[in-house]
């Protein structure tokens, strides 16, 4: 896999990466591992009132899944929970204008680590009440 | 810009002396050396075998008739196994190897498998060398060939030939070595080694793509794979592939004045460069022998990133990985797994194959761009972060994906 082979905006992404750290103040926390390839993404999400007000990503993996993470982290901000469920990991792959087929996987890992957040998110509701 | 070519064990650059030589026979002089009734197959028959000579003299082989001409080291390898398979009287072979051979031998070893060759894997330390004594514990009556490659593609270790040669040929058993990675950069010397077999390729040695050769030790015999006009004392059937010959005898000829001068102007960028490393990074390790490997090889993991997004982020260099995601299968290099590099590691592997068009400066502008992007990636990985709060990365279990 080369540079090459990787779309204009996954470069771009890759190189400049958007929201990448840890939310201090989040509220719900995603880590999930590929068991394709053994990368793992942590996704932290702040939510208030059912929305997503702010993401961050930390992501170890090939370029296309920094990519995807960093794009993820992109569209889910200012969603309501409820929208963001609709995000699969295809339409984060298409918002990069697409990903080499060997790498669809790695689009697959943001998806996962979204779901992880929100069920992290969702349990901490739960303990509060 | 180009970037800067790293990846010398993959191929090399055509050296410009080769080229040179090899044009006229692209050319004027097209003759096929087995028609040697007129002046057009001679002047190719001669310089065919002037190139000859000039492998001879690399591998110090005694006999100009011990030099078959091939395609590639491939097929070298392919010739050798199968070859000695389809003479051998013995039920279910066996042939000895190690577990990080080149695909050529492997894989060609799988297939023979299936006809009921027994393939062996003699033991290696956690630098990819071969344990002698687990050779020697595995001859036996049935074993009819020891292969053992001179150098690692990818982490450059360099077996012991010569006390290899020697167990084999205390035991009358053949021994062939899959030399390509070798010569050029190490002497090889098929008599000193007690080599019987030895598998060349011109392209890793400056030499043009699509010609190798085989040495074959006189005495030695070994079925043909391809039938037909008997070029070759009828070992390798088909007409020969004059340019491509003569810029192999060119390249042999520079790869044995290499040896000196060359070499060891690599081997100072190399150390520069592992030094450089693992002096400047923290949580970096050489992955293969510190002083047995090839002048030309560096083989590191950066612990924490993935090899491939490190190869992004290094885009003025040509290099390559030993990462999963890197490969279209998706699995991580077997070489790293055969020598006990945990897959954290090998994910995070990056192999630097230098060579000749690389300079002081090339390696001062690597390590920077390096140490610059190993902070950046390691400041995005989730990997680092738990690392740093005193998790063990390895033994984390990823429970919460949902496959
Ligand atoms: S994360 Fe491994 S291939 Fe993309």
């Amino acid at each position: 896999m080369s540079t090459f082979e990787y779309s204009e905006k996954v470069v771009e992404h890759y190189e400049n990466p958007r929201n990448v750290g840890v939310l201090e103040d989040a509220n719900g926390v995603g880590v999930v591992g590929n068991p394709t390839c053994g990368d793992v993404m942590k996704l932290s999400i702040k939510v208030e009132n059912e929305r997503i007000v702010d993401a961050k990503f930390k992501t170890f993996g090939c370029g296309a899944a920094i990519a995807s993470s960093s794009m993820l982290t992109e569209m889910v901000k200012g969603k309501t929970l409820d929208e963001v469920m609709e995000i699969t990991n295809k339409a984060v792959a298409e918002a990069l204008d697409g990903l080499p087929k060997v790498k669809l996987h790695c689009s697959v890992l943001a998806e996962d680590a979204l779901r992880a957040a929100i069920d992290d998110y969702r349990k901490n509701q739960k303990n509060k009440h | 810009m180009k970037p800067i070519y790293m990846d010398h064990h993959a191929t090399t650059p055509l050296d410009p002396r080769v080229l040179e030589i090899m044009l006229p026979y692209l050319q004027e002089h097209f003759g096929n050396p087995s028609s040697s009734t007129h002046i057009y197959g001679e002047i190719a028959k001669k310089a065919v075998e002037a190139a000859r000579e000039q492998v001879v003299q690399l591998l110090n082989a005694q006999n100009p008739a011990e030099i078959i001409f091939t395609s590639c080291a491939t097929e070298s390898n392919n010739m050798v196994l199968k070859g000695a398979v389809a003479l051998s009287k013995v039920e279910n072979p066996e042939i000895i190897t190690i577990a990080t051979e080149h695909k050529a031998i492997l894989d060609t070893l799988k297939r023979l498998n299936r006809q009921g060759v027994v393939t062996r894997l003699a033991k290696i330390d956690k630098y990819g060398i071969v344990d002698l004594d687990s050779i020697k514990e595995m001859i036996n009556d049935r074993t009819i060939l020891i292969t053992i490659q001179a150098a690692n593609s990818e982490i450059g270790t360099l077996q012991p030939l010569r006390s290899i040669g020697q167990i084999a040929k205390e035991h009358n058993i053949p021994f062939h070595t899959d030399a390509v990675q070798a010569l050029g950069k190490i002497k090889v010397d098929v008599e000193k080694d007690h080599i019987d077999f030895l598998s060349i390729s011109a392209h890793k040695m400056y030499g043009p793509k699509g010609v190798g050769a085989l040495y074959l030790r006189k005495g030695h015999r070994i079925a043909p794979l391809l039938d037909g006009g008997g070029q070759e004392r009828g070992v390798r059937s088909g007409t020969l592939n004059v340019p491509g010959i003569i810029g192999l005898g060119k390249a042999a000829e520079i790869a044995g004045s290499d040896l000196t001068g060359e070499a060891d102007r690599v081997r100072q960028l190399r150390d520069m460069l592992i030094n450089g490393v693992l002096e400047r990074i923290d949580q970096t390790t050489l992955n293969g022998h510190p002083t047995l490997r090839l002048p030309n090889n560096a083989n590191l993991s950066f612990s924490y990133i993935e090899g491939e997004s490190l190869i992004l982020a290094c885009k003025a260099f040509a290099v390559s990985t030993g990462s999963a995601c890197s490969s279209e299968t998706l699995k991580s290099s077997y070489v790293l797994k055969a020598i006990g590099v945990p897959d954290s590691l090998a994910h995070s592997s990056i192999r630097f194959g230098l060579g000749k068009s690389n300079t002081k400066e090339d390696i001062t502008l690597l390590l920077d761009t390096l140490e610059k992007n190993v902070k950046r990636l390691r400041d995005m990985s989730p990997l680092y972060e738990m690392a740093q709060q005193g998790i063990d990365v390895d033994k984390f279990e990823w429970g919460e994906h949902k496959h």
